[in-house]
């Protein structure tokens, strides 16, 4: 931690960067921190409780943070997935950026979590990560940690939706989309949804309803997992902003594996790699064509 | 062959939109009108410049709207006329596909082909293939639709 804090502290009195964003306690938990004064560094925090994606801060759509200038970011090694892919897609320019690559050991499921990381708290994307720092880190801070073991198989659920038959499924689905009540937090809080203007939010024509009920949500929430596919970072935040507990990982989880056995893609942290919608191959399997 | 269950399956007259390129198979579906092919009169074509601008929500708002069906359609690879909007679709709808089959929509009620300009006959074949299977899914009233949630 005082690592952390020294490094912060030199970016912010060299002026390398205007402010540090990374996270702080709070009486509930651990909270995102924008740290632009070298006094303040000594909020800043790491531990199993820091599970906010920050790169979210990043997207071009938050003028706001925009407005600051340069700044350092506090990054896991599944944050930088999201960094990363902000520069594949020109949303941002890796110069404009400091990251400081934290080795993480995973986190708990929520920044309020009171117990010690064990197989019980883990977050699922937790599962299966070295949880060391990202390839892309200009700073790298903090002792080399242990992953907890998983508690489980995390697509336990997914599975056992696969085969259930197509109507439980609809059900299902139906059960759970009919609680949505389009807040749309679960696109606020994702680090790849930066348009600027939400196809959920047209009305002319008016392609998704906005009332809150069944059919708009439906369309609203095919369409946001849809247009996730191929660059959904998997750091579980939308499913964890949703008020109304959908499980929205299950249809990302779902859109990853579909695009790990058709086109061979895993999100990564490495820019350079082109997503895998909006480029394609000439021997791209069509068995559904006719 | 039962008498009811035919009965019931000539009754229902499926509602199917086609979504297709205007290069490839809107030319195609017009040879096959232009030839006089004998084609089910339950397809209403919404002609787009390419199958590369054939977003996802147009199949979601056809079924909202109604459609028992629905048909998305445009040139082979390699003829696209925007050199790769075929390739590019054919990747999305693949997606769009098995994510709708995992919500529990079936998948039976989209079909993809892709018919040339000079495929009158694919073309009538894919018309007459999609309404009758269709026609035996019956109509689609488990898709998530506002007027049928309130009739429940
Ligand atoms: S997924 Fe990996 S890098 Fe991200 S919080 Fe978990 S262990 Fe850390
Ligand atoms: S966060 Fe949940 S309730 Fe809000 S719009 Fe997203 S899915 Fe719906």
């Amino acid at each position: 931690m005082e690592e952390l804090r020294e490094l912060a502290k030199k970016l912010l009195q060299e002026k390398q960067v205007n402010a540090v964003v990374g996270y702080e306690c709070d009486r509930r938990g651990v909270r995102p921190a924008f740290v632009d004064d070298p006094a303040g560094c000594d909020r800043l925090v790491f531990d199993h409780r820091c599970v906010q994606n920050l790169p979210a801060y990043l997207s071009p759509r938050r003028t706001n943070v925009a407005g600051l200038g340069r700044l350092a970011v506090v990054v896991k090694q599944c944050d930088a997935r999201a960094v990363a892919g902000l520069i594949r897609e020109s949303q941002l320019k890796r110069e404009n950026l400091v990251l400081i690559g934290v080795r993480c050991g995973g986190v708990a499921a929520n920044p309020n979590e009171s117990r010690e990381l064990g197989a019980e708290t883990l977050a699922l994307r937790c599962y299966g990560c070295s949880g060391t720092e990202t390839a892309m880190a200009d700073y790298v801070v903090g002792e080399p940690k242990t992953v907890p073991a998983a508690g489980g198989d995390r697509d336990a659920r997914l599975a056992e939706i696969e085969k259930m038959s197509p109507e439980e499924r609809l059900a299902l689905w139906k059960e759970w989309l009919s609680r949505c009540t389009r807040c749309h937090a679960c696109r606020q809080v994702c680090p790849m949804c930066f348009c600027e203007r939400c196809v959920a939010e047209k009305t002319q024509p008016n392609w998704i309803e906005s009332s809150p009920h069944i059919q708009g949500n439906f369309s609203w929430n095919v369409t946001r997992a849809l247009h996730l596919a191929g660059r959904c970072v998997d750091c579980g935040e939308c499913e964890r902003a949703c008020p109304a507990q959908i499980p929205l990982g299950l249809l990302n989880r779902k859109l990853a594996k579909i695009m790990s056995a058709r086109y061979g893609f895993a999100v990564t942290d490495d820019p350079s790699t082109p997503a895998p919608i909006g480029s394609y191959r000439l021997d791209d399997g069509q068995e559904f064509i006719l | 062959m039962s008498v009811p269950a035919k009965e019931k399956a000539s009754s229902f007259e499926p509602n199917i939109v086609a979504f297709v390129c205007n290069w490839c198979t809107y030319t195609g579906a017009d040879l096959a009108g232009t030839s006089r092919l004998n084609m089910a009169p339950n397809v209403r074509i919404i002609r787009l410049p390419c199958t590369g601008r054939i977003d996802t929500l147009f199949i979601l708002k056809a079924f909202e709207r109604g459609a028992d069906g629905v048909i998305v359609s445009g040139c082979h690879p390699a003829d696209c006329h925007y050199t790769a909007g075929n390739y590019h679709a054919r990747r999305r709808f693949a997606v769009f596909r098995e994510l709708m089959e995992f919500m529990g929509v079936d998948p039976q009620r989209i079909t993809f082909s892709w018919v040339s300009a000079s495929e009158g006959g694919k073309w009538a074949e894919v018309v007459n293939s999609t309404t009758e299977k269709v026609r035996e899914l019956g109509p689609f009233v488990s898709y998530p639709r506002v007027a049928h949630a309130q009739v429940k």
